[in-house]
């Protein structure tokens, strides 16, 4: 069921209105319900997927948190054991505890491996050595990356006593696939989350008609924007036809469309969630308003770089082996280096692992890792950039932050190229005739219309992306703008969403001909 | 919701779906030029008097019979419910449909679309569906129907199908938002232009001749339904050669005739009884007749009826005659029209293929 | 205490240490900056900060970060 599927409108209806009628208790089951049933409707196979998920990090995170008490109570009743006693029998638990934490990584980030990159695997394998093994017909379950991560993050936050457990298997059951942040994120913290999941909520007008505008807006930029920039996209990216000036275009037109894509994704899931009175964290801050590259993965799917950060990159950077190479290499081969050392090699690990989780290809390897190269670029940068503020006196002034941001969206945008040619030659080779090619003629002399979108097209496209970002302005200047509109008399509220809706309704990019979109970031 | 809000959304939601349902109205195609076989379906719940004799099926039917021949020359009140590409389901359904607003003397169903064992396009089940009113047929013609990517939805709100017609409106849209005007002669869609038929591909074995199991399912069902109302059904094929009509589908349409007890009629060996002239007759290289085919036509199957079943001539009774007499008059028109403009252009410009807006 | 805020000083020689108290919430001290302290501390008082102690409470100021450091060597 994808989100833009009459199906899912039907279903959402339907549990929005149940929601409100069970009485509060109900309402969490009632939940666990929908989102099994939203997951069987796509397939009953990966109903054993996220069973399987659950039950694992059920049974573990009890375990953990058994053994975490055994410790606190062995320890309260042997106060009088020295401290290298302490530290012995510390590291015992701790040791017990790492054991049962690796089973459970390894069984679901296993799974979620062999499903994904089992025919990546294959293929590689085939390039590599010329043989020709077929590819392994996978059942590769919707969201199993965003689910697993939400999971895996939750019993790893038990193991670090940072969570108590939860021992009801029901409610856990649902932190994992609540239906919502399913298919494409955000992906949640347990302890975060689950302030607000479980507790009963009363109907209340203001916070389901912030939940219901959102979740049209998100349908907005969905339907109305990124489906209909599709085809343009697709056609410029399908092969090495459309070089030059077209690769900018391309590069321009993608950002909007996945742009518009995820953030409208997010605003659907974040806007079923607020309409239940559920608060899920946000996964973008106007992430194209970035100075820097360093900023932008700060402010774009922000709960997977925390994700990364808190559960890759610092578990990398910290181990022991990391901190002794650090120290041996600050001994032989110098402060520059050892202080280096640490984060160039655990950001390296973290840019890898986000271009292998977007896609099981090796044109995400190399995005993730461009990413890494910039980024750590600029890191060294940072000091002359410092030095050259300084002297010409540019922080803050808005012709140069506009630069700063235009010179960010580019970059960003032309490190994605990776994502949308067919292979790493190709992109290389179209990224350079940007440069040879370029002729800015394209732009003006109507080939734009050729790629399968007309006049009308344009059109809608340009007065809604005119829309988005006005309202991204506002947000950037004065905040929320749902909030604003609440403050004006009801009818402008209400006319906004009505708007909205039949904005959506009728310039939106679905139906006959259009059913082949989807929302480019399920397949992650 | 605080006392003061709810009003406001309550207008809102009103006035949403006020837009919503103009909007429909608007984008919702309105098949008044060029392509008018979209309107035909719902064309026939104007019709003011009862008819004796209906007619189901095709375009081998709403293109070869001229039911003002009928009434001219019979007496005879009749009506086509046909549209293009209808399948054997939306014929039952349409039939379904019929029975439920009067109940004919006698129904005639042109077998050609038997070949058909499933759901073909949507473009032409929207063509023949979109115009039938609601109803349990109705529900029931959409389910049979749908192809593998249709919506039920998109038949309950159309404007969910048509939406993207935003960037293609013309005049027409604006000119019939609320209401259309006539484009069939009781269902029969007049061509008088002349397109000799000159030779057809011969024909291809196939590698099974049998019917399918859904079309002769409705088959059945339609003369179950016509046997319960007391309507006697008369099976035809059309005076067409092509699409080929293989003899093995007719030894099918014929003993399933003979095991049901109904007449069961091949036009395609009468053509020089009727009188059928096909370098003169047909508009399309003899896929379908012209006005004058369709004339001779329905005059030599009126002929052959009335020797075998007793229909009323209705010609005299103030109802019919007031409703014919318009009928026929504005066939006459635009038979001149026609005439006219082929005379003048040496082809019709504003009907069929070259009316068709943008 | 002092050793500490040098190494902290060495990494922002414009943020006063000894005054702020918010610094992982206000963004001062960046991920990056927060893997070169652990590894600095690990370097001056041999105690290595696990993953699980990455936390803001710790690392939002220079008194926290202090008591961190004396809780692990106690542990």
């Amino acid at each position: 069921m994808l989100f833009t599927s009459y199906a899912f409108v039907g279903f959402l209806a339907l549990t929005l209105t149940a929601y409100y009628l069970v009485p509060g208790r109900w309402q969490w089951p009632l939940l666990l319900a929908a989102s099994y049933g939203f997951y069987w409707a796509a397939s009953p196979w990966y109903l054993l997927f996220i069973l399987v998920t659950t039950a694992s990090a059920y049974g573990v995170s009890l375990k953990l948190a058994d053994l975490s008490g055994e410790q606190r109570a062995y320890l309260a009743a042997h106060k009088d054991l020295t401290r290298e006693e302490k530290r012995a029998y510390r590291a015992g638990i701790k040791k017990r505890k790492w054991a049962w934490l690796l089973a459970c990584l390894f069984l679901n980030i296993g799974i979620l491996s062999v499903s994904k990159y089992t025919n990546f695997v294959i293929r590689s394998f085939n390039a590599l050595t010329g043989r020709g093994l077929g590819p392994v017909d996978m059942i590769v379950p919707m969201g199993i990356s965003f689910y697993t991560f939400q999971t895996v993050g939750y019993v790893i936050d038990v193991y670090r006593d940072r969570q108590p457990v939860q021992r009801d298997f029901f409610k856990l059951a649902l932190f994992v696939s609540f239906f919502p942040q399913l298919v494409q994120g955000p992906i949640s913290r347990y302890g975060q989350l689950s302030q607000t999941l479980f507790t009963p909520h009363k109907f209340a007008e203001k916070a389901f008609s912030f939940g219901l505008m959102r979740i049209l807006w998100g349908y907005f930029k969905k339907v109305v924007l990124a489906d209909r920039l599709l085809p343009a996209v697709t056609a410029l990216t399908g092969d090495g036809t459309y070089a030059g000036a077209y690769v900018l275009a391309a590069m321009l037109l993608y950002a909007f469309e996945l742009y518009c894509d995820f953030t409208g994704g997010i605003d659907i899931a974040i806007g079923v969630g607020e309409a239940m009175g559920i608060r899920m964290p946000e996964n973008f801050d106007l992430p194209y308003f970035s100075k820097n590259i360093t900023e932008y993965w700060k402010r774009w799917h922000i709960t997977m770089g925390t994700w990364f950060t808190d559960y890759i990159f610092y578990p990398v950077s910290v181990c022991r082996p990391m901190l002794r190479l650090s120290k041996w290499s600050r001994e032989h081969l110098g402060q520059a280096v050892g202080k280096r050392v640490t984060v160039y090699l655990a950001s390296f690990i973290v840019w890898l692992t986000t271009g292998i989780w977007h896609g099981a290809a090796w044109n995400f390897v190399v995005w993730g890792l461009a990413n890494w190269a910039v980024i750590m670029v600029s890191q060294e940068l940072a000091p002359l950039y410092e030095r050259f503020h300084r002297r010409f006196a540019l922080r803050g002034k808005a012709p140069y932050e506009a630069f700063q941001v235009v010179r960010t969206v580019l970059l960003v945008s032309a490190i994605r190229m990776f994502d949308c040619y067919r292979d790493v030659p190709l992109t290389f080779a179209m990224l350079k005739s940007l440069f040879t090619r370029f002729d800015p003629r394209v732009f003006t002399d109507g080939s734009l219309l050729g790629l399968g979108l007309d006049g009308a097209d344009w059109l809608v496209l340009t007065l809604g992306l005119a829309v988005v970002l006005a309202v991204s302005l506002y947000k950037l200047k004065r905040g929320g703008i749902r909030e604003a509109l609440y403050e004006k008399p009801p009818a402008v509220f209400y006319g906004a969403m009505g708007a909205l809706l039949v904005c959506t309704v009728v310039f939106g990019a679905y139906g006959a001909g259009y059913d082949v979109t989807r929302f480019i970031y399920d397949r992650f | 919701m605080k006392g003061r809000r709810w009003p406001a959304a309550l207008g809102v939601a009103l006035g949403v779906l006020g837009i919503l349902y103009l909007a429909q109205r608007l984008l919702v195609p309105k098949y008044q030029t060029g392509v008018v076989e979209g309107s035909m379906v719902a064309e026939y719940y104007r019709e003011r008097v009862d008819h004796d004799l209906i007619f189901i099926g095709d375009c081998e039917v709403y293109e070869n019979f001229s039911p003002v021949t009928l009434w001219e020359d019979y007496g005879i009140s009749s009506y086509i419910r046909g549209s293009a590409q209808q399948l054997p389901w939306q014929s039952y359904y349409l039939l379904e449909d019929t029975l439920r607003h009067e109940t004919p003397k006698v129904v005639v169903y042109n077998v050609q679309a038997l070949r058909f064992s499933r759901p073909q396009s949507e473009a032409y089940n929207r063509m023949t569906i979109d115009g039938m009113r609601w109803g349990p047929a109705k529900v029931r013609c959409i389910l049979a129907s749908m192809t593998e990517d249709e919506h039920f939805i998109e038949y309950l709100f159309p404007l969910l199908r048509y939406h993207d017609r935003w960037g293609e409106l013309t005049g027409d849209d604006v000119e019939h938002l609320f209401a259309k005007d006539p484009v069939t002669h009781a269902g029969y869609y007049m061509r008088a232009d002349v397109k000799p038929q000159t030779g057809f591909p011969a024909p291809q074995a196939l590698a099974d001749y049998t019917f399918g199991d859904m079309p002769m399912d409705y088959l059945g069902r339609m003369a179950d339904l016509c046997r319960e109302k007391g309507v006697e059904l008369i099976l035809i094929k059309a005076p067409i050669e092509y699409p080929y009509w293989y003899d093995q589908w007719d030894g099918q349409a014929a003993a399933f005739a003979a095991e049901q007890g109904l007449t069961y009629l091949n036009l395609i060996p009468l053509r020089q009884e009727i009188g059928l002239d096909m370098t003169r007759d047909t508009y399309d290289a003899g896929l379908h007749l012209n006005v004058r085919g369709a004339e001779k036509l329905a005059a030599w199957f009126g002929g052959w009826l009335l020797e075998r079943i007793d229909l009323p001539d209705r010609r005299g009774e103030p109802a019919y005659d007031a409703v014919w007499e318009e009928k026929t008059a504005l066939y006459d028109a635009m038979k001149q029209q026609q005439y006219a403009e082929i005379e003048q252009y040496g082809e019709l410009v504003t009907f069929g293929a070259n009316a068709v807006e943008g | 205490m002092d050793e500490l805020l040098k190494i902290l000083h060495s990494l922002h020689p414009e943020v006063d240490f000894t005054a702020r108290e918010a610094l992982v919430d206000d963004r001062v001290l960046k991920s990056f900056d927060i893997v070169s302290i652990v590894s600095e501390i690990y370097e001056v008082f041999g105690v290595a900060v696990p993953a699980e102690e990455i936390v803001p409470e710790n690392f939002n100021s220079a008194k926290a970060l202090y008591a961190l450091i004396q809780r692990l060597e106690d542990e």
